[in-house]
């Protein structure tokens, strides 16, 4: 346990040195809420009704574009190999970069939704869903991203796949996560998109640390 | 030819994509074949075989 | 003479073998190439002229013929590629790297067509060309993870080191496609509560449900035809990069 948890320390030191990495995440996470009012117009009703949206494409863009940089480093000074034949099982090294991952990238869009969330117009009770529903449906889009960028590791410029790939997989996690905001003129089923959200969630954590794992290896070896 | 009825066009517009795609599918994969044995030919003329299929002649 | 006392290979042993699995296989083509193409013409000929209109949807019943089966080969195709993941990451079998590799255009291909026949087929039924109806939405879907794993083959430089990596992903997606779909319906229930289409599935005529399965038929043989050939074409191309790495190694020591 101690050596998962160092590992978990090592990333996010690694990440708190090279600082900007996630202050440019934020800023992009709320540059896509500023930019939306540009293009369809300051209505706040129309704002209102598209904010669980544009709330859940902006964590959406933002954590699958910033993944790339989750094996990339370490793959390049060789920090990978020997990572691989550490102790501890290779697939729980990877569950503890995704963990470290989720802290870095999904915890400060978390932190600055309120921001998006004023500017969109959303009241109270619908803040607190778009927060709920973020911290149960990135996780998941974490877990995804770690598959796309262990996929996509050993490729030179690699850089624009693992995004393009990974995104037709977390469409379930965008259709959940706006369905556990949004209550919709129909009947309220925000509860069960929930439910469904943190299904999810915890099908993709325990199953991608594998994945991942064996996709490094086999394109390593 | 019988009569296609009033939506003719989207019957006869779905046949003819399907078709093209269909032959561009099979002109593609012969195409590519042949282009492949061809430059392993033109390679095997220049006298390099694999080491299974013994030395140059 | 080892050849005597040596035990005959198996069948899959010897379909393991590149060159024993062309030469084995070589002869399938010409007759797989003539009943695909009987089959084509006998399912047109029913397709055409032995089939009647439909009573609800008049003549464009006939678009059915050739939208189910690509439809049915988008999964079909996702299946073989997944079989074939499977074979390439537990046994390491070299052809169901190659196959894997020959089915994926193909794959992406079919779906695309079923996609284009489901929109001409619903401008007609259902006045628009796009419906953001769940089975639509998911081989849309499908389609998208078709292109991604066809750039991922065409990004890697080492085909042999892409065959595994591409089999992780492949079998990622094959888990991930029911939860697509079921997530697809999920949410295309909750924005149109009233369906716009309802399949008859058992309830079809033999009239129609003949000419159906032979056009299924027909198009899983002509992929099947194709994809042995493009396996054959891939086999090859793995023997030409060998020899213009040796050419360059020649070439540089000459």
């Amino acid at each position: 346990m101690s050596a998962f948890a160092a590992v978990i320390a090592r990333e996010l030191r690694l990440s708190i040195r090279t600082g900007g990495d996630v202050l440019t995440l934020v800023l992009f996470f709320v540059m896509i809420g500023v930019v939306v009012p540009f293009a369809v117009g300051p209505d706040r009703d129309l704002l209102a009704r598209l904010a669980p949206g544009v709330v859940w494409i902006a964590a959406f863009l933002s954590m699958l574009l910033g993944l790339d940089r989750l094996f990339r480093a370490d793959h390049e000074d060789g920090t990978l190999i020997l990572l691989r034949h550490a102790d501890l099982p290779f697939s729980a090294i990877v569950a503890a970069k995704v963990i470290a991952h989720w802290i870095v990238s999904a915890v400060p869009l978390i932190v600055a939704s309120p921001l998006l969330a004023v500017m969109l117009a959303l009241d109270g009770a619908a803040f607190w869903r778009v927060v709920l529903s973020l911290l149960v449906g990135t996780p998941a889009l974490a877990a995804l991203g770690a598959i796309g960028a262990a996929v996509t590791v050993s490729i030179r410029r690699g850089g624009l796949i693992a995004p393009v790939l990974i995104l037709p997989l977390a469409v379930p996690v965008l259709i959940f996560g706006v369905g556990a905001i949004s209550t919709g003129p129909g009947p309220d089923l925000s509860g069960s998109a929930l439910l469904f959200l943190a299904a999810i969630s915890l099908i993709t954590l325990a199953l991608s640390p594998f994945a991942a794992a064996l996709a490094i290896s086999s394109g390593e070896d | 030819m019988i009569d296609l009825g009033p939506h003719a066009v989207f019957i006869i517009a779905a046949y003819a994509g399907v078709t093209l795609a269909v032959a561009a599918l099979i002109f593609w994969t012969l195409f590519d074949a042949r282009r492949t044995a061809s430059k392993t030919a033109a390679l095997e003329a220049r006298g390099i075989r694999r080491r299974s299929a013994g030395p140059a002649a | 003479m080892t050849t005597d006392t040596a035990p005959k290979p198996s069948l899959w042993n010897r379909l393991a073998h590149p060159g024993q699995f062309v030469a084995l296989t070589r002869s399938w083509l010409w007759p797989l190439t003539i009943v695909t193409a009987a089959l084509f013409a006998v399912g047109l000929w029913f397709a055409f002229f032995n089939s009647p209109e439909d009573y609800q949807m008049g003549d464009t019943v006939r678009i059915m013929y050739i939208h189910v089966p690509t439809a049915w080969l988008s999964q079909f195709v996702y299946g073989i590629m997944a079989v074939s993941a499977i074979g390439s990451l537990v046994w390491r079998h070299p052809m169901a790297d190659v196959s894997m590799k020959a089915a994926a255009p193909l794959g992406a291909t079919f779906t695309a067509l079923a996609l284009f026949t489901g929109s001409l087929w619903g401008r007609p039924t259902w006045g628009t060309f796009w419906e953001w109806d769940g089975r639509m939405t998911s081989t849309l879907v499908l389609l998208l993870i078709y292109l991604g794993i066809v750039a991922l083959w065409r990004a890697f430089d080492d085909q042999l080191r892409a065959a595994r990596v591409i089999a992780v992903f492949t079998l990622v997606g094959a888990i991930n496609i029911p939860i697509i779909k079921f997530s697809v319906d999920w949410w295309s229930t909750l924005h149109q509560p009233s369906s716009v289409f309802t399949m008859r599935g058992p309830h079809m005529p033999p009239s129609i449900l003949t000419p159906l399965l032979v056009m299924a038929i027909a198009f899983t043989m002509l992929f099947l035809t194709l994809h042995l050939k493009a396996m054959h074409t891939e086999v090859a191309r793995r023997r030409l990069m060998a020899l213009q790495r040796q050419a360059a190694q020649t070439g540089a020591s000459a």
